[in-house]
């Protein structure tokens, strides 16, 4: 501390020259650290950049438990048969073991094996029961609304309510009945596709 | 982005105060991480890929008015100022605004709907409200989704959901929040506790800044961690289920305080008060501290003439890229704290006009 006129001013505490007038607080484990330093100190320390403290994301804590695998010995490596390099992107799986980030959506399905379990341990569940987009879940979508409606009409016929069921029953077959009229008009559709084509050619 | 915020002042929705529980419910927030189908994730993708991915994301946008007017808030050739402000208002993420290029901010006209591009994932949309509305984030977040599937490429799969590049998003890739004002539980000591048991039913809590930060002004981020195995409606409908607890506990030590230590709590609100309102030099923490203890006067009903929302909005202007720009020039930690003293004093109407910075309103619409 120095007496500047009237104002007490503090001293940086690396320098305790110029007046401190960057102060930082971290908290790390609980335990509170306070810095108060000057412009100049603290650039050269590193301690301006609002942004630049260490990251601490959820993805390097994965990267941890990653590696804590590693060394303790669970098998977290390669099994038989699959891949350890992403064929569309390239990415190498022992860098997703560092940094916990996957290289593009295809790395999903090369590394299903390792993922699967990684997956499961994150969540709790490796299955996804949410939100289906509408163009790029659409035969998932179609898929899960019959399943659901056989599992509708199985409970009907156990419970005897049969008109209730001849009423999905109905709904099924109407559905499946557009489905393969779609099918079909897409294969036509190819078909007359693949003709253009070859008609241009001639 | 710098001429437009620098033209007039708009402010986002959720900044405005209000909606339902907010005494104690600032915001509530609901994110949604999606990618597209065939592109390398944004921190392996090369320069022409990212700006694919934005060109796919303004083209999208334009295409399907659901959205409605819409502003792209380009990151390349901005000061990092004017992307801090973008990150200081809850509209992205630190980690988004620190390389900007090829990175991009759709927002909507009230900033209730923002879509980051190239962050962490392709695009992540964020929805987000004023005071306890998480379901209604949700609805809004989930309808800029349908909007844009209806022209952009998904990443999906059957079993595994919309993929994502950290495989803790994949699934629904939904992470739903509120931020919450806690000053009586922390003042009774039981916040700890309280917290503590948050995290046991597999929810997490942070500071208002996301990852890593620390929580300042008794203002807690809680968030779902878990993104698979569940729908959206029952990860939200959970952690509505867990706000609504803290919520209430709050609420229960606002009213112990006030028949227990009802003069301690107003002597306190007012040294605050006098502080914020007579301080010529103030840091972005101190004044944190002091507007949460102002804001739960307000909210007791023990300042009268005090708008709750004004308290909302003061908590981000006092940020230090928003002191920067209610300045209008790059300033140095202590000339921010001197500013900083400034602004408050002219928001809460204590400051004599003529020595004030440049005079801009609390929260104007552009």
């Amino acid at each position: 501390m120095r007496f500047w006129g009237e104002v007490v001013i503090m001293l940086c505490q690396v320098c305790n020259q110029r007046p401190a007038n960057v102060h930082v607080t971290k908290v790390i484990n609980n335990v509170r650290t306070e810095l108060h330093l000057c412009q100049q100190c603290a650039r050269e320390r590193g301690e301006l950049e609002v942004f630049a403290g260490p990251k601490f994301a959820f993805s390097n804590l994965l990267a941890g438990l990653l590696q804590s695998d590693a060394a303790a010995g669970v098998p977290v490596g390669i099994p038989g048969g699959s891949r350890s390099v992403c064929a569309t992107c390239g990415l190498e799986y022992p860098e997703f073991m560092n940094t916990g980030y996957l290289g593009c959506s295809e790395c999903y399905s090369q590394f299903l094996p390792m993922l699967r379990p990684l997956i499961a341990r994150i969540h709790g569940h490796a299955r996804h029961t949410g939100k289906v987009p509408a163009r790029a879940g659409k035969a998932v979508r179609f898929r899960k609304e019959l399943e659901s409606l056989r599992e509708e009409l199985r409970t009907m016929i156990e419970a005897e309510e049969y008109e209730k069921a001849a009423l999905v029953r109905d709904r099924i077959r109407d559905l499946e009945k557009a489905a393969d009229q779609a099918r079909q008009a897409q294969a036509e559709q190819g078909e007359a596709k693949k003709d253009e084509g070859e008609g241009r050619q001639a | 982005m710098a001429g437009k915020r620098g033209a007039g002042r708009y402010c986002a929705l959720w900044m405005s105060g209000g909606g339902p529980e907010s005494d104690i419910v600032v915001s509530s927030r609901v994110r949604l991480a999606r990618n597209l189908r065939g592109v390398p994730f944004p921190h392996r993708a090369g320069e022409e890929q990212l700006q694919a991915v934005l060109g796919g994301v303004r083209q999208a946008v334009e295409a399907t008015p659901s959205i409605g007017p819409t502003e792209v808030l380009g990151l390349t050739g901005v000061s990092i100022l004017d992307r801090q402000l973008a990150v200081e208002e809850h509209l992205t993420s630190p980690q988004h605004i620190q390389e900007p290029s090829g990175k991009a901010l759709v927002v909507n006209r009230d900033r209730s709907v923002c879509i980051m591009v190239n962050e962490e994932d392709h695009i992540r949309i964020q929805a987000i409200l004023p005071g306890f509305q998480v379901d209604e984030a949700l609805r809004l977040a989930s309808a800029t989704d349908d909007a844009l599937e209806e022209t952009v490429d998904y990443a999906f799969d059957e079993n595994l959901g919309y993929l994502s590049a950290c495989p803790t998003n994949v699934g629904t890739g939904l992470r739903s929040s509120v931020m919450l004002h806690l000053p009586a539980l922390a003042a009774v000591n039981m916040l700890g506790q309280v917290l503590a048991s948050v995290s046991k039913v597999g929810l997490a809590v942070r500071g208002i800044y996301g990852e890593g930060t620390e929580a300042v002004g008794n203002v807690f981020q809680v968030s779902n961690q878990v993104t698979m195995g569940r729908s959206e409606s029952e990860i939200v409908a959970h952690l509505k289920a867990v706000a609504r607890q803290i919520v209430d506990s709050e609420r229960n030590a606002r009213s112990a305080i006030m028949s227990d230590a009802r003069s301690q709590l107003e002597d306190r609100v007012y040294r605050s008060y006098g502080i914020l309102t007579n301080a010529r030099m103030i840091s972005s923490e101190e004044a944190l501290k002091l507007t949460s203890d102002v804001k739960l006067g307000v909210d007791l009903g023990l300042i009268p003439d005090l708008p709750p929302a004004l308290l909302t909005a003061l908590s981000v202007d006092i940020m230090p890229a928003h002191v920067q720009r209610f300045v209008g020039r790059e300033l140095n930690a202590w000339e921010r704290d001197v500013f900083r003293a400034t602004l408050i004093r002219q928001r809460l109407g204590a400051a004599d006009p003529e020595s004030a910075g440049p005079a801009t309103g609390a929260c104007k619409e552009e």
